[in-house]
């Protein structure tokens, strides 16, 4: 076992299927450093955020593509490249530029094998960062997963750790249905055990990081290494958390979700999109409809408030939750009659 | 350059195939059999006739809304394809795609697309297969004026250009935007020049001419297969109804249309060039026009009597089968 990054084990899952399958491409936006012609040979930077460094080094420009500023084509040709065979890997450097493409993204690839009667797979996965911490601002800090996980045809991964991001980067590859895979900007450092080998996690499967029996609490992305945090503080408060990072939200592991809380009886779930039909009031909704009976207080969703993410770092702070607020919100279920 | 009997015979068969397909689908409409819109391709035969008759079923074409020509051009199985312009459960889509969804990835037809301008960079993704497989095929997209004027149909051209792919972008300028002129809507009037801008080559034509476009698609053709990249093929015709059946046609004058069909007619010059020259007897061609007309008729009164799709059908094909 060896301690790499998330960034680390995002690179290492890449070159793994690469080398497994020379139908696995990865195309996008400064992705060989911006020099994409045949002729360089310089040491390739691998992207703004080095989540591609080493790859074109290994695979050469004809299956690591620099793409001009253009996401709409970038999604398009990744879309129809998958339709006619390909496994393409494209990169949309921020998801908040899934603006200018979504098109491509909702209307064409996660529509081709319902519309067009299973005659082909889809075999697509969008890389992109989402998430708020690192002072980005309005336009490059969003976490627009719920949008995603809105779109029948998508699927749609959030890794929180070095471990999973590797595995589930591997399935997703290997998947046969176009793949959102979110990868959160303030983890890319972030340390963890990953084994050398290829290894894959399973979409649709979550994961219970400690078990309890006074809360549920449902964390996503990032928020899952903030609710760690917090474990220590709700032990001295007397409350037994149980933990569960779903991993990903489309497929989504409800019976993890319906089992916990018929254990628990509370849920809360911590969530970085915006409020207004957020993924966790979709998975309270859910709790409510299923397992309405095991509840002993009303579920509970923290998210940031409903504006666009700041870039004052003050502002930003206060716009995601907090240990304080995790706490003070697993209180008041706990102690709710 | 010459062509064989047998290729003319063949480029007159997509060609009439087309018409006499669209022609019956027109009559069925107004018979309120046909659900949702249709938009129909007559007029502009020549086009995907022209460009398909140069492709392989290995080399991939991208449609549009207005896509039953490109499929019938491309050699889509006729009934199956009725049958998804009907919505049975035996369709090419299995009904769920419709008349402006239809593909058929078997003979490389990706798929009819409504969303306008949205097939540009699809079929650059196709072409791609050249790059990363080494893999010899020509991708073309069919992309209307009006679309020309969309921001994917830009991003796509630079993008072919960029990496030097083998695309055909094919441009079917009939004139109107669904109701909207093109001397209105595109800054500049020149949708081919556009193309040169990107640093392509690039071709205007008389797309009612099926050796216009067939000469030109030939030439883009084989510089793809060599690796030289893209071209763009502006192909000028005549769209002879309206935008969708039961348009009205405001916008256009009883006497443009009567000129249209007396005028741009791609079976008429066909017709007349392959037989003043004397290149093909009239009676072959006669032969063919019979054989098409009963085999449309059959494949819609077959699609007409083939069952609709199940109700339990709605939910799959979202995901893979058993991944969700």
């Amino acid at each position: 076992m060896t301690i790499k990054t998330y960034r680390e084990a995002i690179i290492e899952a890449m070159i793994l299927e690469m080398k497994r399958d020379e139908k696995v491409f990865v195309i996008g936006e400064d992705i060989s450093g911006g020099r994409g012609c045949d002729d360089f040979d310089g040491e390739a930077a691998g992207g703004p955020m080095g989540l591609t460094q080493g790859l074109w080094d290994e695979f050469g420009a004809q299956r690591v593509i620099d793409t001009p500023i253009s996401e709409t084509a970038i999604m398009g040709a990744a879309a129809g490249a998958a339709l006619s065979g390909l496994r393409p890997i494209a990169e949309l450097m921020f998801s908040d530029f899934f603006g200018v493409c979504f098109d491509q993204i909702y209307n064409q690839a996660a529509k081709f094998r319902f519309m067009y009667g299973d005659q082909g797979a889809t075999p697509l996965v969008i890389r992109t960062m989402i998430g708020a911490g690192i002072g980005c601002g309005p336009q490059h800090s969003q976490s627009p997963y719920s949008i995603f996980a809105n779109i029948p045809g998508l699927k749609v991964v959030t890794p929180s750790n070095p471990y999973d991001a590797k595995g589930l980067l591997i399935s997703s590859i290997r998947d046969n249905d176009p793949v959102i895979f979110c990868e959160h900007k303030a983890l890319l450092g972030m340390d963890g055990e990953v084994p050398d080998e290829s290894y894959e996690v399973p979409l649709g499967k979550g994961k219970i990081l400690k078990e309890g029996n006074d809360i549920s609490i449902v964390a996503i992305g990032q928020m899952v290494g903030v609710v760690q945090n917090c474990i220590k503080n709700l032990e001295k408060k007397g409350i037994s958390a149980e933990i569960i990072d779903p991993r990903s939200l489309s497929p989504f592991d409800d019976e993890m979700v319906y089992d916990s809380v018929e254990k628990t009886g509370r849920l809360l779930v911590l969530d970085e999109s915006n409020p207004v039909c957020s993924f966790g009031s979709w998975i309270t909704s859910m709790v409510s409809e299923e397992v309405f009976s095991s509840l002993k207080a009303p579920t509970k969703v923290l998210t940031p408030p409903h504006c666009p993410v700041p870039a004052a770092p003050n502002l930003e702070a206060a716009y995601l939750p907090d240990v304080e607020t995790i706490i003070s919100a697993s209180e008041n279920l706990k102690n709710y009659t | 350059m010459q062509l064989s009997k047998d290729k003319l015979l063949d480029a007159y068969t997509r060609m009439k195939k087309i018409r006499v397909f669209e022609e019956t689908m027109r009559d069925e409409f107004a018979k309120g059999t046909v659900p949702a819109f249709i938009h129909l391709y007559i007029g502009q035969e020549a086009i995907a006739s022209g460009i398909c008759i140069e492709l392989n079923d290995n080399d991939t074409i991208a449609s549009t809304h207005r896509g039953h020509g490109h499929c019938l051009a491309k050699n889509s199985d006729l009934e199956r394809m009725t049958m998804e312009i009907f919505c049975r459960a035996d369709g090419l889509c299995e009904g769920k795609g419709g008349s402006m969804h239809i593909a058929d990835l078997s003979v490389g037809m990706l798929g009819a697309n409504a969303i306008v301008g949205a097939n540009a960079p699809i079929a650059v993704g196709a072409a791609l297969r050249q790059r990363v497989m080494g893999e010899n095929l020509v991708s073309a997209a069919f992309i209307g004026d009006g679309a020309s004027n969309q921001g994917a149909v830009f991003e796509a051209m630079n993008l072919a250009s960029v990496l030097k792919l083998p695309v055909l972008f094919v441009f079917e300028n009939n004139g109107y935007a669904e109701f909207t002129g093109v001397d209105y809507h595109c800054g500049g009037g020149d949708i081919a020049g556009r193309a040169e801008g990107f640093g392509m080559p690039s071709y205007k034509l008389d797309g009612s001419d099926f050796f216009a476009v067939q000469e030109a698609a030939a030439e883009a053709v084989e510089r793809a297969r060599r690796g030289d990249g893209p071209s763009a093929i502006e192909c000028y015709a005549k769209r002879w109804y309206g935008h969708f059946e039961g348009d009205p046609q405001h916008y256009r004058t009883k006497e443009e249309l009567e000129a249209i069909r007396k005028d741009s007619d791609p079976l008429k010059i066909f017709r007349q060039k392959v037989e003043e020259a004397g290149l093909v007897e009239s009676g072959d061609l006669d032969a063919i026009d019979k054989d098409l007309l009963s085999q449309v008729t059959n494949a819609v009164e077959k699609a007409k009597n083939s069952p609709l799709p199940n109700v339990e059908e709605l939910t799959t094909n979202v995901y893979e089968k058993g991944s969700y």
